[in-house]
């Protein structure tokens, strides 16, 4: 009895075994962080790690819309449709670390296009590039994300410009065209923050001005009386103050009622390019400058985006990285196309293939640029330009 | 105080080092910042007026805490939901709208008086229905019980009333009678500041008038003092109950409308650091007492405002106002190291055996 069944077991578990062999798949992944398997008509899955909750909800939707009309423009990607799933990087570290997570623990998944904040995007970057997964952010722009001594691991790329250039960028309008020799920044101690007023006060030292106060706040706070008045005892021409909306808001309000910077030039960053950060401001920030990426878009495939954007959205876009993101959802469907592997309608994505051919993207004629990957993910063909809120718009002036 | 050798233990002796080690830290701090001088006099008077201005408002959202505290023996997590549900109301309903159509810059005193009330009238509300629903029947339960429920009150209705007005920030407008500055006696100081300040000396002695003299106040005390003889001596617990978070939110609901003018800005999830910052206050200047949230309140926003100036510039540090946050909690527990009873430390009535 016991010899008979082991016998028919025995049986089962051979024809098993030669029908696994004969039907089925006969491609065997070879690359060394593993593959993604799509079976015919299933969809490619990307995700996209945006804020899209809270102050800078704004930011991150728009993002995301670059991302679907990238897949609306695409159609379908070897055959196969192309899936989003949208997480939240709540533009902090908890946030980047948490949506890092849902998204490695799902192998289904062949990349991810973000995070908007470079607050979420040091952790996140951890997460992904230990589990072999490919991530390319639109708006991520701290220095420290794509330097291989501070927090730069591989298989982090962007599209977003470095903040080197829009520090320097900044430094250059305050210093030609509005010609002031005294300068204060403050930031809010995340990478983003921290980096950009640090290469901005480098760089106007550089140029012979001087920054006579260097500080942060922290975010969530309200209160900005104390720092404002450690900024205003020396008076300074021009303030920096490359922060997110909560914070930015604030310090734009309660700036002018603090001794000392009455007669000071407000200034802050692409954190800030929202209508969220507008109705922050308020009035008091009217005749504020901007830094941020450059709108002023060559080619029609912007016009046809915007055309896009309108119709399946009913507005204009509602901040400045939706260009970005269409890019970084492009960079990564090319790739797809040059590594991914048909067999028999199956889809197979080796993922360091897959990471080393963004790395290796040279003249992708995106929207914001030809975009040229070097080792350390930095893509971005930077342009950065100057905006004024008039009159409750964001206009742009230089250069 | 003292105790004989064989009776101190290491814990003791750390407990020593900290208090020592943080008051050496802070006046060597502060020497040196003396010395060092890096702001002039008009600068410390406006940091003091701004840190009397957030004692303010601390001190008012204090009170609902330390009230309820006094007659239930809990701490209500939810209260700074109830000072952000007032003043988010008032701001979606009436602030704006008035604004927009220009009245409350043609009658401004109507239209704050107008938002006023319905802050308050929101905040009590949701106060009451709290207390009844959640806190009511829980009065018997172990400690720890209520105070979870509270926490989770408190998250309900933050995200309660971001479904029903929405998670952006909604700007407060600007009322142009109270723009701007004036001067007083030689200092400059804030419009919206002045009445913070009166505001608030008004409505803690208001209430603690009401609290000594009065019967309900009366009856307020005595449930403190022992809510089962209370009852036996025909006072309704329940009623006296209600009333003390009655009166705690409408302070809320009145900071609410203060926080809106000096800050302009308001949003479901605004109640949740002042919240936190306010039971702080109550606790530092002596759960339970009314004069104790009060001056808890106004130390603590000193502590935040002139704090980073003063011992973190002498020390060298080099953004010293993101470390407010450390300075506040550390005085914290300074102040209960030595008298964990806090800096008044009577309680609205006196415990008795």
């Amino acid at each position: 009895m016991f010899k008979k069944s082991l016998f028919i077991t025995g049986l089962l578990v051979i024809a098993s075994l030669i029908l696994a062999a004969c039907g089925g798949s006969t491609y065997e992944c070879e690359d060394s962080l593993g593959c993604v398997s799509y079976a015919p008509g299933d969809p490619i899955r990307i995700a996209s790690a945006l804020v899209i909750s809270g102050p800078n909800t704004d930011l991150g939707t728009d993002s995301q819309y670059g991302v679907e009309i990238a897949m609306d423009f695409k159609g379908e990607l070897m055959g196969h449709p192309i899936e989003l799933q949208a997480e939240d990087d709540g533009c902090n570290a908890e946030g980047g670390q948490t949506a890092g997570q849902k998204i490695v623990s799902d192998p289904t998944i062949v990349a991810v296009i973000g995070t908007s904040c470079s607050g979420a995007g040091v952790p996140m970057a951890e997460v992904i590039s230990e589990a072999g997964y490919s991530m390319v952010s639109p708006s991520n722009t701290a220095p420290s994300l794509t330097d291989p001594e501070q927090a730069w691991k591989p298989g982090y790329l962007r599209t977003a410009h470095n903040d080197k250039v829009q520090g320097r960028a900044m430094a250059e309008f305050a210093i030609n065209e509005l010609g002031v020799t005294t300068a204060a920044a403050i930031h809010d101690g995340d990478p983003y923050t921290e980096g950009l007023a640090r290469v901005f006060a480098d760089s106007f030292e550089e140029m012979g001005g001087t920054i006579p106060t260097f500080t942060a706040v922290n975010k969530g706070d309200t209160d900005m009386k104390p720092v404002l008045l450690a900024v205003g005892q020396d008076s300074p021409e021009f303030m920096y103050y490359p922060v997110f909306t909560a914070e930015g808001g604030f310090i734009t309000k309660q700036a002018k009622e603090v001794a000392g910077l009455e007669n000071t030039i407000l200034a802050a960053a692409d954190g800030m390019i929202s209508g969220a950060a507008i109705e922050a401001v308020g009035e008091a920030g009217e005749g504020m400058y901007f830094s941020g990426p450059d709108l002023a878009f060559s080619g029609d495939t912007y016009q046809k985006f915007l055309a896009a954007y309108q119709e399946k959205y009913g507005s204009a876009p509602i901040s400045v990285f939706h260009a970005h993101a269409f890019d970084a959802a492009n960079m990564i469907f090319a790739c797809i196309e040059k590594v991914g592997v048909d067999d028999n309608g199956t889809l197979h994505i080796g993922r360091q293939a897959l990471r080393s051919c963004l790395y290796e993207t040279k003249d992708f004629a995106g929207i914001t640029g030809n975009l040229t990957c070097n080792e350390y993910g930095d893509c971005a063909d930077p342009k950065i330009s100057v905006s004024q809120l008039q009159n409750g718009e964001y206009v742009r002036i230089w250069p | 105080m003292l105790k004989r050798f064989q009776d101190i233990s290491l814990i003791d002796v750390i407990l020593f080092l900290i208090r020592v080690a943080i008051i050496v830290l802070v006046v060597w701090g502060t020497v040196a910042t003396i010395i060092k001088n890096p702001y002039d006099a008009s600068t410390w008077i406006d940091t003091i007026i701004s840190g009397i201005a957030q004692g303010s408002l601390y001190a008012l959202i204090a009170i609902g805490y330390t009230l309820v505290y006094g007659v239930l023996f809990m701490i209500n997590f939810a209260h700074g939901e109830f000072f952000m549900s007032g003043i988010l109301t008032a701001a979606v309903f009436l602030a704006v709208p008035m604004s927009e159509s220009g009245f409350l810059d043609a009658h401004p005193i109507i239209g704050l008086l107008l938002i006023a009330a319905v802050a308050i009238i929101v905040s009590v509300a949701i106060a009451l229905l709290t207390e009844r629903v959640a806190y009511r029947p829980l009065r018997k339960a172990p400690r720890l019980v209520p105070l979870i429920t509270a926490i989770g009150a408190s998250f309900f209705w933050q995200y309660f009333f971001r479904g029903l007005y929405g998670s952006e920030v909604k700007p407060f407008p600007q009322i142009a009678v109270l723009a701007g500055k004036t001067t007083i006696a030689g200092v400059d100081i804030l419009k919206n500041q002045i009445v913070v300040i009166i505001a608030a000396i008004l409505m803690l002695v208001g209430l603690y008038i009401f609290v000594m003299k009065t019967t309900t106040g009366k009856s307020i005390r005595a449930v403190a003092e022992d809510k089962d003889v209370a009852a036996l001596m025909g006072i309704d617990v329940d009623k006296t109950v209600s009333i003390t978070f009655a009166m705690g939110s409408a302070m809320a609901g009145i900071a609410g409308v203060l926080y809106a003018l000096v800050f302009r800005q308001v949003h479901f999830f605004m109640g949740f650091i002042p919240g936190l910052k306010a039971f702080t206050a109550a606790v530092l200047g002596g759960i339970g007492s009314i004069p104790g949230a009060a001056i808890g309140g106004f130390f603590l926003g000193m502590f935040e405002s002139v704090g980073p100036g003063l011992f973190f510039e002498g020390l060298g540090v080099p953004a010293p106002h993101q470390l407010k946050d450390v300075i506040a909690f550390t005085m914290l527990v300074l102040v209960l190291i030595f008298r964990p009873q806090g800096i008044v430390g009577e309680r609205l009535a006196e415990k008795k055996a």
